[in-house]
This record gives C-alpha cells, structure tokens and sequence, in this order.
C-alpha cells in the first residue's frame, strides 16, 4: 500500500484531496490528510463582516463534509516534517510515513512580529480581519464607532489577498456613508509599496478609486512599532501616523512546522518551484496555495489553478513521467469597490492586470478592471460556487492558463529607460 | 561625453531607477549612486550590506528581502533604515548595481 499525505485542510488541501481521491485507485493508495481545525471557513467572506454584510455562520462549515470519504482524516497539528525520512511527525503522538507529501499549510498571520501590536489595544482599538476572531471582534466595534481616524497598514508584503485591503477601504467608505458619519471619519490606507497596488495599470486604476473617495494613501511606510499610549504607527525611518481605529494587516508567515521542519524560507514559506510546483528540496514533496514561495497572488483563485497544475504533474511522477505542466502565475480577483459594484483582476506571472473583457472576449459578462454591478454580482455569487464546486475540486470552466483572449492593452508610456549624468571631481 | 576620468560621465538607468546594465557597476560608482539617492558617503557598514546583496543576487538572481537582509547579514533592522533611508531593499539594490528586488506582489 502506498501513501500519499496532505498536510492542511483549507482551500488548496481539500482541493488536492478530491481531485486525487478520484484519481488514485483505493486498493493502491491510501489519502491521509492532516488538520488542527474541524472548521472550513470561506475565507474571502471574512472581508465583509466588519460591516455586518456576512456574519461568522455565512463563513464557516463543517471540514468533513468536504471530504471524500475513503480518506483518512487526522486531526491534529503538525509537529515537524522529516523530509529525510519521509515522515511526519504529528502533535497527537502519530508518526506519519509517506511515498508522496502535499504541504499545504498556508499563511497565517503574526502581529507579534511587530512592536507594540499585539499589546493593550489589540482587539480594542487595533483589529485584523484575517481570523474570523479579528473579523467579529471589528464588526462589535464598528457598530457603535462615532468616527475618527481610520488606518489601514499593511506590514509588509507579501500577504494574503493583496486587493484586500484596497476592497477593506472602499467598504468602509460605503459603510460609513450610509451611516451618515462620512464627514467624522479620516480614512487613510498605509502601504509599505510606492502606490496602491503592486502592478502598474492596475496601481493607477485603483488609485484614482482611492481620490474619488476621498481616501488618504501613505506610501512607502514600512511599520516599525506601535505606540499604544498615543496611538499611532511609526515606521523604520520615524515617521507616524495617528490612528483612533487601526485595522491592522500584520506580517504573513507560513506555519511554524515548516520552520521546525527546517523546509522554509525566512517567512517560512516553502521554496517551490514556481513551475512545476515541486518543492525544490525534495522531488516527492509537492507544495500548494499560500504555502509556497512563489511570485503569485496568495489566493484561492491561484491555489485553484495551481490544483489542476499540481494534479497532473504528480501523477505523471507517479508514473514514472516527465511533468508536463507549467503553472503560469494565474489569477483571478473580483475586487469590491462598494455601493454593489465591483471591479475584476485576471493576471499572471509575466503579464499585469489589463482592462478587457472576460471569460468570454468582447462579451464577458465581467469587465476586467472597470467597476461594474455585473462583477460585484459574480463576487457575491463565487459563494456558492465555493462551497460547491471549487473544494470537492470539481471542474469550473475557467483555464488553468491565464489568457490573452478578450485583453486589451492600454495606452501606457512605454518604459523608458534614463540616463543620469554623473560629474566627477 | 569623454571616457576620461574625472570628468562627466553618463549611465544608463532602468525604468525604477535601477542600473540597466550590471558590467556598469564598481565601487566607484557604488558612491556616485548613493550620492544621487542622498546617502552620502558610504561607510564599512554600507559595504557590509551591499556586498552581502550581491553575493545573494548571484546566487539567486533576486536581491533578499529586508528580512533577509536583518537576518543573515547581522544588520539589525533599525540600522539598516539609517544606512539606507525609507526603502532599505530597494535603496541598498540600487546602490548595489541591482535591479529593483522581485521580492513583493
């Protein structure tokens, strides 16, 4: 008998599990996956219950009922992988031995890794909105909040859904106008990057959202500290901002197994290859979704593409094969914009969000990078599609591969090169 | 435009500001590009950093992160915001010959 473990049970793990759970035949191959929770939560629900959009039983199901049920299902925390030796070692005493690991253990986030965050004020007058303690614990102080100073910082990057907190403030700006408190609140967006997004046409288009809403952006502020007696943030290089509501994206690390494990990187993401999506270390260990090191979004839509990806080319390992598949970096984000309309991102390793059409060209019905109600509407659907489609890992109609189909490209400057003139003395 | 030395010389520049071509690069215009990102004159400790980033970037075709650079080069973070003021990745890169880090999505 063989075994093949995954290790994490969230988006990408589940995933994994029903793809191969189909594939592999059950005589052969014994499926153990490994969690600590017995909770699956929608995660890009989280995003909306600050605002009492969702509350926490629109985001949470039970895991099991997203397991096939000829899998083993384990649950415990991991102690440490022994890569080695081909096994894992779990918190609940079991030791796990495999022919084939799937790391799938995602991101969690760390607000001890910054000064002062994790103290008095957090969950008083500092929020996340990553856990779904965060998430309630905000929208509790939301209700009653009179206005004030609200900051959004990002630590640093990379995090988890990185048009989460553009979304976060066009939300916000929605929620406290139909509150009528519009005029009491400051809403400023703090960024360690030098403009609102990380890729250029995109960072343009989503910063002239920004301005229309009156929203505040700090660029280039990368957080040091946080002073909780004069409530503010300061960075590196000293400079501050005061908040009265700090909604905090602290920094992103993978699990603290991969870093006993010695298998990650100094965020204790796994260096993958961004391709094949083996991990680079070990040729029976394949990585998915937010666990890897790669230059990709940190997102469901990506552990998706990457699933089709991962799926092919470990079977062709295991049977004896060369990998076929190239994962190309795809993504695909519906971005909320507030007051019922959205905006959506397609994008991948080499080429940048671009306005268009999509999935059908000329046609859509979404718009790609326009604030349509058509794309909010496919945001709040992707719900359903969620919970049941895309984790029992049935097939959707989108391309694993980004395509070029329906993209226009716009009228941007062509990067220009400079020359810098240098008198020596 | 002379080739001679000690007078005007002229390099070329990517479109973030980086060094276009990396054969450009020594020491000496190490202090001319950190003349003109306001650095100044460049200390033991600057090229402690910046030696550190190119042997990384030769191994890995990218230049580190800052967490990186705090953990494996022994700059405390603090420290490296004083050498290389506001972005201490980019700047140090710059200052470096290399091209803007990958790094962040």
């Amino acid at each position: 008998m063989k075994r093949l473990v995954i290790l994490g049970a969230g988006t990408a793990g589940t995933m994994m599990l029903n793809k191969l759970s189909k594939a592999l035949d059950p005589k052969e191959w014994k499926l153990t996956i490994v969690d600590k929770e017995e909770e699956h939560y929608y995660q890009p629900g989280f995003l909306f219950i600050p605002f009492g959009i969702y509350d926490k039983k629109d985001v949470i199901k039970p895991k099991k009922k997203f397991f096939p049920k000829e899998a083993e299902v384990i649950y415990s925390a991991i102690d440490r992988i022994d890569a080695e030796q081909n096994k894992v070692h779990l918190d609940n005493g079991q030791t796990l031995y495999y022919n084939y690991l799937i790391i799938a253990t995602g991101t969690e986030i760390c607000p001890d890794e910054i000064e002062g965050m994790n103290e008095d004020l957090w969950h008083k007058s500092i929020f996340d909105f990553y856990t779904v303690e965060g998430a309630v614990a905000l929208a509790e102080f939301l209700k009653d909040w009179e206005g004030g100073k609200m900051v959004l910082n990002i630590a640093e990057m990379p995090i988890k859904c990185p048009v989460a907190p553009l979304e976060f403030v066009f939300l916000a700006d929605d929620f406290f106008k139909k509150k009528g408190i519009r005029n009491k609140v400051d809403i400023t967006l703090v960024t360690p990057l030098d403009a609102a997004f990380t890729k250029p046409v995109a960072a343009k288009s989503l910063g002239g959202f920004l301005d229309e809403k009156g929203i505040n952006l700090v660029t280039e502020f990368n957080i040091g500290r946080v002073d909780n007696e004069q409530k503010k943030i300061i960075s590196w290089d000293e400079r501050e901002v005061d908040f009265d509501l700090l909604v905090a994206i602290p920094t992103n690390m993978g699990s603290k197994a991969i870093e006993r494990s010695g298998l990650g990187d100094e965020l204790n993401f796994v260096p993958t290859n961004k391709h094949t999506l083996q991990s680079e270390a070990h040729e029976n260990i394949f990585v998915i979704g937010d666990a890897t090191n790669l230059p990709s979004s940190k997102a469901g839509s990506v552990a998706h593409f990457e699933s089709e990806v991962l799926f092919e080319n470990l079977m062709s390992v295991i049977h004896g094969e060369p990998m076929k598949q190239m994962f190309d970096g795809h993504a695909n984000c519906f971005i909320e914009s507030g007051n019922g309309k959205g905006l959506l991102i397609d994008f991948n390793y080499d080429v940048e969000p671009l306005p268009g059409k999509f999935p059908i060209p000329g046609v859509g019905p979404f718009s790609l990078l326009k604030e349509t109600r058509m794309n909010h509407l496919g945001k709040v659907g992707f719900k359903w599609l969620y919970w049941n489609a895309l984790i029992k890992g049935r097939e959707l109609p989108l391309e694993s591969q980004m395509s070029m189909a329906g993209k226009e490209m716009p009228d941007i400057e062509p990067q220009k090169t400079k020359t810098l003139h240098l008198n020596h003395h | 435009m002379s080739t001679e030395a000690n007078t005007e010389k002229t390099i070329v520049l990517d479109q973030d500001g980086h060094l276009a071509n990396l054969e450009d690069w020594n020491e000496e215009l190490a202090q001319d590009l950190a003349d003109h990102e306001g650095i100044g004159a460049l200390t033991d400790r600057h090229w402690e950093v910046i030696n550190y980033i190119r042997e990384e970037f030769e191994k890995n075709g990218d230049a580190p992160s800052i967490r990186k650079l705090t953990k494996e080069s022994g700059v405390s973070t603090k420290e490296l915001y004083q050498l290389f003021p506001k972005g201490p990745a980019k700047k140090a890169a710059k200052v470096a010959g290399l091209p803007k880090p990958k790094g962040c999505i």
